[in-house]
């Protein structure tokens, strides 16, 4: 069999069912065999575009993302998107043409050193020299991608190993003696933590991303409504405790709620489940949580006592570990009083914006989007002030139903990891909250889009401006607004030509109304709203300061 | 403070390189590296001299090293009982009548005098971390023209 053809089979056996990319001379091979294989193919419009989808589908589903791009710059292209993946634990595949093996090293034309180039954001990579290797290498990779603490995985295959020939066997197992990871926590760990947690008084659980990678959903919410703790999530675990619990606190950090960090502050103990305690998240790391003592339940060895001194930590598969620690818990902590101190702080500090006669806040937005959604629909971002605002307006009721760029915070991420999320959940409404600056940044996706039907809704907040970046210079710089005031095409039009629908919406008392028809558009929509040009993200930790620190602009 | 390592790897095509991004991407120093094959041809070893102000950037050494897919092992010698060695080579400067005093040094440490030529002699030692530096010391008294080391290998015992 053909090298080109043991690599689609490879990813039928894996359990692909589409891959994104963008074909390209040293790919040609793969593409021919494409033509008629019974696969999925998104041709986006951008390599780039190619990355972010497939993390988008991956974010959404669950599975393992594909994306496929030819040699040099379109493995380049893919960069940020594998960046992107590999900061936010995502698992990915990406398979990018190269020249052919006698010629690599030559300076040949569209050679790029990938392997090379990849190597610090992948979780791993490989070079296939030799065709024989690579039905093995591909199951290998995505057991890589896929387990342990997940990330994206690059195969590099030379255009001449794709055309080479010989027989297929699809390996049944894995097995790399180098590498397993460790699923179950310890039990003594986890009987002191039981212990720990039996006799605190403001415990608050911290709850990152590894609740949605190891559908511990379920077993998060059961501890915390076991032990009546509250529960504050990072930006990468909203979704993975339900947005409308009483116990929940929001999001904390940076941008997070004001009672979130005032219960980190104030807490005796920390449960961190799958979070890596990163400085959005602390702030000034030596005043980080003062009294508390420190649970950290994490698969990556690695992210424990990083950052944060930890007392007790667990290393292991979050689901495994939450489950045996509820039932380890004999006697509960008396939370009654902290539970109420919290109760003052939701009422001192809520999360507030101030109105301005038929100004659109996006705020507003926001709310009126949870309104008709009721949660029931998976919101991409972003990168900027439209993200902080779906972080903290909208309620995430369930995981993978909040999908934006985290670690990386990557401009131009939000659009097309709605194709790929839409792809995945096409019974779902999915909804992209851009900001006027990053949907411009891979705004040639509605190409794909528009040609594979794939019905997406943009809500463009439009202020005229790079937001994030102005706040920060409003605040920071003396509003020397340098290079952030931005001028946009004519959205509605721009979908237009591309045969999509565009709506703008100028006025407060036209927002609901442009919601519901974008959502019964059978099309892909972008809705352009003008909202309030200088409108900032409240509250906020200035960069380097305490978490209690908070700025409250509308003081 | 410095401390060795070692690490059991995979020998494949650009490990090294692996492991070398790894401490300059998150900021690590290398002092000494030495990498060759074991007696499994599929297994490379690797000691690595490490600056590490804390212990807990040790820890974190540690921890991304293992986190390498292709990293089998890694073991920190700092608590655990091990023999480490060097080998240097070194031109010096000599005369005849250096001849007996270096033979008398070679006594005390391991080391010969591998070839003379004209005014320069050709040297090499081996020895642990405080030999060698003992050694240089002395030798540095004849002038050394050129140093080159191996970097520290080390086993537990």
């Amino acid at each position: 069999m053909l090298g080109a053809r043991i690599l689609l089979e490879s990813l039928k056996c894996s359990g692909v069912e589409v891959i994104f990319g963008y074909p390209g001379g040293q790919v040609l091979p793969i593409f021919d065999q494409l033509y008629d294989f019974d696969i999925k193919f998104i041709l986006t419009r951008h390599e780039q575009g190619a990355a972010h989808a497939a993390d988008g589908y991956s974010r959404a589903t669950g599975k393992v993302g594909v994306c496929l791009a030819t040699s040099g710059p379109g493995a380049t292209n893919l960069v940020t998107g594998i960046a992107n993946a590999y900061m936010d634990s995502i698992p990915m595949v990406a398979i990018t043409g190269q020249v052919g093996t006698h010629l690599i090293g030559n300076d040949a034309f569209q050679e790029a050193d990938v392997t090379g180039i990849t190597r610090p954001i992948t979780k791993h990579n490989f070079l296939v020299k030799d065709v024989k290797d690579l039905a093995r290498v591909i199951s290998e990779a995505f057991y890589i991608a896929s387990s342990g603490r997940p990330g994206p995985v690059l195969i590099d295959i030379p255009v001449d190993v794709q055309r080479a020939e010989t027989e297929f066997i699809w390996p049944e197992k894995v097995n790399l003696r180098s590498y397993k990871p460790t699923y179950s926590g310890h039990p003594g760990q986890i009987k002191k933590a039981a212990k720990l947690i039996s006799v605190a008084k403001k415990p608050v659980i911290y709850a990152g991303g590894g609740i949605i990678t190891s559908d511990a959903y379920v077993e998060l919410k059961v501890l915390a409504e076991k032990i009546q703790a509250p529960v504050t999530t990072t930006f990468m675990g909203l979704g993975g405790f339900c947005g409308t619990h009483k116990l929940f606190l929001g999001m904390l950090g940076m941008h997070g709620t004001a009672y979130a960090n005032h219960a980190i502050m104030e807490a005796d103990l920390i449960i961190a489940v799958g979070a890596r305690f990163d400085d959005r998240v602390t702030g000034r790391l030596d005043n980080f949580a003062p009294g508390a003592k420190v649970i950290h339940i994490d698969i990556d060895p690695s992210s424990i006592s990083k950052n944060v001194r930890v007392d007790i930590p667990i290393v292991g598969d979050a689901k495994n570990i939450l489950k045996e620690l509820t039932g380890q818990i004999k006697r509960l902590p008396d939370t009654i009083s902290w539970l109420k101190t919290i109760e003052g702080w939701k009422k001192k500090y809520p999360l507030t914006y101030k109105h301005n006669g038929s100004m659109i806040k996006p705020q507003y937005i926001l709310e009126q989007l949870w309104k008709l959604t009721k949660g029931d629909a998976i919101i991409c971002t972003e990168v900027g002030q439209s993200q902080m605002w779906a972080c903290q307006w909208y309620k995430y009721l369930t995981p993978r139903t909040w999908i934006s760029s985290g670690g990386l915070g990557t401009m131009g991420f939000g659009f097309p990891a709605a194709i790929g999320a839409k792809l995945g959940c096409p019974e779902k409404e999915v909804f992209n909250i851009a900001g006027d600056g990053s949907i411009q940044m891979n705004i040639q996706e509605l190409a794909t889009c528009v040609a594979n039907k794939i019905n997406v809704k943009v809500l463009i907040f439009n202020n005229g401006f790079l937001g994030m970046v102005r706040q920060w210079q409003e605040l920071f710089y003396k509003k020397r607004y340098s290079y952030t005031p931005i001028t946009s095409p004519d959205f509605v039009k721009l979908a237009q030509s591309y045969g999509a629908l565009g709506l703008r919406v100028t006025k407060k008392s036209e927002v609901a109304k442009a919601l519901k028809k974008a959502m019964q558009a059978n099309n892909t929509v972008f809705v352009d709203f003008r909202i309030e040009p200088e409108e900032n993200v409240w509250p906020m930790v200035p960069a380097g300061q305490a978490i209690n620190k908070m700025i409250e602009g509308l003081a | 403070m410095r401390h060795t390592i070692s690490v059991l790897v995979e020998n494949k095509f650009g490990v090294l390189a692996r492991i070398a991004g790894l401490f300059s991407a998150r900021g690590y120093n290398i002092a000494s590296l030495a990498v060759s094959e074991t007696q499994d041809p599929t297994i490379s070893y690797m000691t690595i001299v490490v600056e590490a102000q804390d212990e807990k950037i040790l820890e974190q050494i540690n921890k991304q090293l293992n986190k390498l897919i292709d990293v089998i092992t890694v073991t920190d010698f700092t608590k655990k009982d091990h023999v480490d060695r060097e080998l240097i080579l070194l031109k010096i400067g000599y005369t005849i009548k250096d001849k007996q005093r270096l033979e008398d040094l070679f006594k005390k440490y391991v080391g010969k005098i591998i070839q003379v030529k004209g005014d320069t002699a050709i040297v090499e030692a081996v020895g642990d971390q405080a030999q060698i530096k003992q050694l240089l010391e002395v030798l540095s008294e004849f002038g050394i023209k050129e140093l080159v080391r191996t970097g520290r290998l080390a086993i537990t015992n």
